[in-house]
């Protein structure tokens, strides 16, 4: 059902976190990856612990050559592209009447003009091979107001429209594109905004009706399920993975 | 896929025709052990044959869902013949009609609220108490683009806002105790049910215009979301339209 053999796969900021965790499902589910990353040690790191059919390729999001190096160095290695998973991303806090232009610049950077700059460069394989995935991971930011985050939550409410941009302009080319919106989960981003802001985890544990915070592991059956043929029929829609936070007040 | 829902037991409704058929065949095709209920008991009888011809194993089962007594019924055999209940698919329906006729005709109301709404509601309430028996397990009701916009028949999407504002009470009630509850939203489907809605309509009604998914477009969907592949996700209507939405 989400057996992706024969599929080739890059997951941006795949080096750790969430992203590594999606690698790691698409990896089991058949898939060879590309970790697109700018941390040569953890990419190349996470790479090998992914086995023969893994490869790090140093990418910076946020320049359209290093993205179209990224697609060739995938093509010339696996010979095809099928799943672009766009998780890159980072974090900032502040109130937004002190935040800098180049706080709010750098998010937005990473977070979505580097999504939208790697779904171009994926395109034109995509395109030839009149099929593809790209899982954008947004956040429940996109949904919610965050006091210290005005920047985070516009960069990913603007991955939901860049989601259904992409899907309703590539759907006649057979390529599917969905965003997963990611509760709070335990990772090396939010463990430093703990240290940072702590408390933040007992607050989102309380107000989930799961009961729990979620895992990176948790979202890869998400990604799988999107990356795979058995979610042909759906694109352009942002799927929760929260454990029931967005429909609880 | 085989070992997806091996020694699991599914319930699907409305399992006679359409998705529903498409569904159980999945399940059963993953493994699970399938009880198929529709008011069509015939096409009940040839959703468990379908099964049993390729090895799977299932229960054909009338119900009127919108029965209480039948609904209880529908989860009281499943665990009679299979000792438990570990995934629901409320998914028997009727579409009520074309938009714009007989929009506040009150039979018609009542009766697509009875199957569509209460019908759901009345499931999750048996299979609910079971689950927990169990210690845990997944619903998925039969919502549509209908219940996130104002497209369809009147009642029909009055019926599938309903289902899922259910969904998500019942999704953040029971999140603490191992069942998630989704609802799925198809666009167009190629059903019976689709197929007499249309018929005879020089052009489609607003909102079928779009691509048409197949049966097991959707069913694939429903055992992702009843899958451990899905262990964080409660209460979401996943979108399963093709696009139509996002544009």
């Amino acid at each position: 059902m989400f057996n992706l053999a024969g599929r080739v796969a890059i997951v941006t900021g795949g080096n750790r976190g969430i992203g590594l965790a999606i690698a790691e499902g698409l990896a089991k589910a058949g898939a060879a990856i590309v970790i697109a990353a700018r941390d040569k040690a953890a990419g190349q790191e996470a790479a090998a612990s992914l086995g023969a059919s893994a490869m790090f390729i140093e990418t910076d999001v946020t320049n359209p050559e290093s993205c179209y190096a990224m697609v060739r160095g995938t093509e010339d290695r696996f010979g095809r592209l099928d799943i672009l998973v766009n998780n890159a991303g980072i974090m900032r806090f502040g109130r937004a009447e002190e935040t800098a232009l180049a706080d709010w610049q750098a998010v937005l950077d990473i977070n979505l003009t580097g999504a939208f700059l790697c779904a171009q460069a994926a395109y034109p394989a995509m395109r030839r091979q009149k099929a593809g995935k790209i899982i954008n991971i947004s956040s429940l930011a996109a949904i919610f107001g965050t006091a210290a985050g005005a920047a985070y939550a516009s960069s990913k409410g603007g991955l939901v429209q860049l989601t259904r941009s992409l899907a309703v302009s590539w759907g006649p080319d057979n390529i599917q594109v969905n965003a997963i919106l990611p509760g709070y989960i335990e990772s090396d981003l939010t463990r430093r905004a703990e240290v940072e802001r702590p408390g933040a985890f007992d607050a989102k544990r309380a107000r989930t009706p799961a009961c729990r915070i979620g895992l990176p592991e948790d979202i890869a059956g998400a990604a799988i399920f999107l990356a795979s043929d058995a979610s042909s029929f759906i694109t352009g829609t942002s799927l929760t993975v929260d454990g029931g936070y967005a429909i609880q007040l | 896929m085989t070992a997806f829902f091996t020694a699991k037991v599914a319930l699907v409704t409305g399992a006679g025709s359409g998705i529903g058929r498409a569904t159980a065949l999945a399940f059963a095709a993953a493994g699970a052990r399938v009880s198929a209920a529709d008011i069509a008991i015939e096409a009940a009888e040839e959703t468990a044959a379908l099964i049993t011809h390729s090895g799977g194993t299932c229960l054909p089962m009338y119900a009127d869902i919108s029965d209480a007594e039948q609904a209880a019924a529908s989860v009281a055999k499943t665990v009679a013949a299979f000792g438990r209940l570990d995934i629901a698919f409320n998914n028997a329906g009727i579409s009520g009609g074309r938009p714009g006729q007989d929009d506040f005709d009150e039979i018609r109301y009542d009766r697509v609220m009875a199957i569509n709404a209460k019908g759901v509601w009345l499931g999750m309430k048996y299979q609910i108490p079971e689950m927990l028996r169990g210690g845990g397990g997944a619903i998925v009701n039969m919502a549509s683009i209908a219940g996130l916009t104002g497209v369809g028949a009147l009642a029909y999407t009055a019926s599938k806002h309903a289902v899922i504002g259910m969904t998500k009470a019942a999704a953040v009630r029971y999140a603490g105790e191992s069942i998630r509850i989704n609802a799925i939203c198809p666009g167009a489907v190629d059903t019976p049910m689709f197929a007499r809605a249309t018929a005879g309509t020089a052009s489609p009604p607003a909102g079928t215009t779009g691509p048409l998914a197949a049966p097991a477009d959707i069913a694939t969907a429903v055992l992702f979301l009843c899958s451990a592949e899905a262990r964080f996700i409660t209460g979401h209507p996943l979108v399963v339209d093709g696009g139509i939405l996002a544009g």
